[in-house]
């Protein structure tokens, strides 16, 4: 079986989905970083095939890499702010973490 | 004394009597008895001006028909009201009238009200009344007349209601005022003809204007109809029939007060009004005016004879000879009308005064006995008092006498006028009962007033009070003197038999009518004198001729019936020959009709008075039924519909807003969930959205 483009983005879409998913359901804050971060690969993943099957040579590895360093920028400020919750609440459950809003 | 000073005067003498109202009315207390001198000194120094201005008019301005000062009160749309004063000869002594009159009252007051608890009181009403009868008299139109005409009729009220303590004197005095009221209805109506169709209220300019031949709605009827409706303002003030029923009832107020409305002023002012409009009453005006006049003076002389009510005797006398006085005018006999006016006030008052003195004395010698029960003013109980008090006794005679018109009295002279008028008037008309009621009530008079003074004077006392009657002192005695002596034939006329040829007759000469002649007595108009021009002799209308010719006849006939009259009533009373209960007796229906007064005023009760009882009566059934019902139907339906109306807001239209609420409320319900605060919730939301829109643009 010749993998082809379709293949690639077939996988990319079910990253993108479990990750929003995730993002959706899950009551953890460190569940929905992490679920962010397969979005974020969906992405990745995308980026790289039109790299290679639609002609536009390194552009998309370039945007790849800057998704891949904003990634790590974003995960390290997220799990400060959630340590922060934790320290506050002692618990990292988003659905609780409504002081803000009172 | 120019013109400008007698009517200067003339408002000084009419305001002077609001003076002493005024100064007496607000200084009772302080004033006290004070209050008595006051007001007869004030009064004193009005008659002295009245007697000026009366001179003034008399002596230097005879001829000028009236001195008079016109001003305007106040413009609206284009009419204008003009008011005024004027002095006339009628004016000028009626003046003296009132003025004289009004000040003996005050006099013999000072005396008959001491101790009256409301002395200073009765002082102001005084006041207050000649000032509004002196503003009738200067008055010289109809609407000073009418305002001047009201304040009389308030005031008399006040005076009659004087001792309103009584229930008989408060009702007294409501009867009169609301008689009155109903004449000045008639008064008013006229007034407002005569404005409509002269726009003025002018005398003399509505006389111009009626010479010049305009006449309301030019119809000869409503003219008649004017001059009937202005009469009935004297018909109402001067007691006659039918609105005669108030001036005997009046007699509960103090008999100065008699004296002064009842005799020379209040219903005189009738007459005087008369007269003064007397050239603009037509053929049948006339005749209405002689024909009132003639029945009220047979009516009331008829209920004279048999009162025995001292002043109530006097009263329908008063009545009677008010007849007269119409009747006089109404045959046309002006001056002598006037005349009788004039006299018959000396001698009235002096009657009443002299009255006054014998209750007076009755009630002291009543009061001496401890007797509260025997009435003072009751003829059956006097007699004798000739004995003990001579001077009352002397003064109620010479005016007796002169009422009863025996000759070198002043009442001789104007009754024999207006007899000699009403035969000059029965031969050229026609209307001969006129005439034959005249002279039957002028011995009637002769007749009652001769009962009246024997019974009351002569014989032995019939009381132990009259007995220990004795007389009183001078402020009561002045008045009955001067009065009395007004009574002498000498101040108006030297020739005793005939007043023509004096001052009275020529300073008041018949006016001429101006009426235009179609719808006047032809022997009213005047005659085309020019041919006799400074004839001594000459005369205004063949009325006038007539009545010289009748003289003699009438005071033949009068002297014949006055002489049986007072015979008969010495044969009565005096000698006893007849007995008068046993006459009464063989003619019991027509004495009592007399005595009750002919039924009039139980006529008046069941007709008018129990008429507007009923009518009240239906009035309520009407209301409380009908009108009622209309109303209690009308809440009632609205009550139903309010019921219906509410029970459709609450059920509908409270039913659609809540529902409404109902409805937003239920979706925000719904719609509630979706607001979860969740950011979870609205990524799904969001990702579901993003799906149904690529599924729909796919």
């Amino acid at each position: 079986m010749e993998i082809g483009l379709n293949h690639y983005l077939i996988v990319s879409a079910i990253l993108f989905v479990l990750g929003l998913f995730g993002i959706i359901t899950r009551k953890n804050a460190i569940m929905v970083l992490m679920s962010m971060e397969l979005i974020l690969n969906s992405a990745n993943i995308n980026f790289i095939a039109f790299a290679k099957y639609g002609g536009m040579n390194f552009d998309g590895h370039i945007a790849a890499m800057f998704v891949i360093v904003l990634a790590a920028a974003e995960v390290a400020v997220a799990l400060a702010i959630v340590l922060n919750i934790y320290h506050n609440f002692k618990h990292v459950n988003i659905d609780e973490v409504s002081s803000l809003k009172e | 004394m120019s013109h400008e000073l007698l009517l200067q005067l003339s408002i000084v003498v009419l305001l002077l009597p609001l003076l002493s109202f005024l100064i007496i009315i607000f200084n009772q207390k302080r004033l006290g008895k004070a209050s008595g001198i006051i007001g007869t000194s004030i009064l004193g120094i009005d008659l002295l001006l009245s007697a000026v201005i009366a001179y003034g008019k008399l002596v230097n301005y005879s001829e000028e028909t009236i001195i008079q000062w016109k001003f305007n009160w106040f413009s609206i749309g284009n009419r204008t009201i003009d008011l005024g004063i004027g002095i006339d000869n009628l004016a000028a002594v009626m003046l003296i009238v009132v003025t004289l009159i009004s000040f003996l009252v005050h006099l013999f007051s000072t005396e008959y009200m001491h101790g009256d608890k409301r002395f200073p009181r009765f002082f102001a009403y005084l006041g207050i009344f000649t000032f509004s009868m002196l503003g009738i008299v200067i008055a010289n139109n109809l609407l000073n007349m009418y305002i001047f005409w009201e304040l009389v009729g308030l005031s008399s009220y006040l005076l009659i209601g004087f001792w309103y303590e009584k229930d008989s004197a408060s009702n007294a005095s409501k009867k009169a005022f609301i008689t009155n009221r109903i004449g000045d209805f008639g008064f008013l109506i006229g007034i407002l003809i005569a404005f409509f169709a002269f726009n003025t209220f002018m005398f003399d300019e509505i006389f111009d204007q009626m010479r010049s031949g305009i006449i309301p709605f030019e119809s000869g009827s409503i003219l008649t109809a004017m001059g009937i409706l202005l009469f009935a303002g004297a018909i109402g003030k001067s007691a006659q029939f039918p609105l005669h029923v108030w001036l005997p009832d009046a007699m509960e107020g103090p008999t100065p007060v008699s004296a002064l409305i009842h005799a020379a002023t209040m219903v005189a002012a009738g007459v005087y009004m008369t007269a003064k409009i007397f050239p603009l009453f037509t053929a049948d005006a006339l005749t209405f005016v002689a024909y009132t006049g003639a029945f009220t003076a047979f009516m009331a002389a008829t209920i004279g004879i048999t009162q025995t009510d001292f002043k109530r005797v006097l009263a329908y006398s008063t009545v009677s000879q008010l007849g007269f006085m119409v009747m006089a005018l109404g045959v046309g006999a002006y001056t002598y009308g006037f005349f009788h006016l004039v006299t018959h006030a000396w001698f009235k008052a002096c009657l009443f005064l002299a009255s006054g003195s014998v209750i007076h004395a009755m009630h002291h010698s009543l009061h001496k006995l401890n007797d509260h029960h025997t009435d003072a003013q009751d003829i059956r109980n006097m007699g004798g008092l000739r004995k003990t008090m001579p001077k009352t006794y002397f003064t109620f005679l010479l005016a007796t006498v002169a009422i009863a018109g025996v000759p070198l009295t002043s009442g001789f002279l104007s009754k024999d006028g207006i007899l000699a008028g009403t035969l000059a008037f029965g031969n050229l008309s026609g209307h001969w009962i006129i005439p034959v009621l005249a002279f039957v009530s002028a011995g009637m008079t002769a007749f009652y007033m001769f009962r009246l003074t024997i019974l009351s004077f002569h014989g032995d006392a019939k009381t132990e009070a009259a007995k220990m009657t004795h007389e009183n002192n001078f402020q009561i005695l002045v008045p009955l003197i001067v009065l009395a002596g007004l009574s002498i034939w000498i101040f108006y006329s030297f020739n005793p038999i005939d007043a023509s040829s004096g001052w009275f007759a020529k300073s008041f000469k018949p006016v001429a009518t101006v009426v235009p002649a179609e719808y006047q007595f032809d022997f009213i108009l005047p005659l085309d004198n020019t041919a006799h021009n400074g004839d001594e002799h000459s005369v205004l209308n063949k009325l006038e001729e007539e009545m010289h010719h009748q003289h003699y006849t009438a005071m033949g006939l009068s002297l014949l019936i006055a002489g049986l009259a007072i015979l008969l009533a010495f044969l009565f009373y005096q000698f006893k020959k007849i007995n008068a209960d046993k006459v009464a007796d063989s003619i019991k229906p027509l004495y009592l009709f007399s005595y009750n007064k002919w039924y009039i005023d139980e006529i008046y009760q069941k007709s008018f008075i129990g008429g507007t009882i009923l009518l009240t009566k239906i009035m309520y059934w009407v209301d409380t039924y009908i009108i009622d019902g209309i109303v209690n139907g009308v809440s009632y339906i609205i009550r139903v519909l309010g019921t219906f109306t509410g029970k459709f807001d609450l059920g509908v239209v409270d039913g659609l807003v809540n529902l409404s609420g109902g409805v937003v409320g239920f979706s925000g319900s719904i719609l509630r969930k979706l607001q979860t605060g969740r950011v979870q919730t609205y990524l799904l939301l969001s990702v579901l959205g993003l799906i149904a829109v690529i599924w729909w643009i796919v």
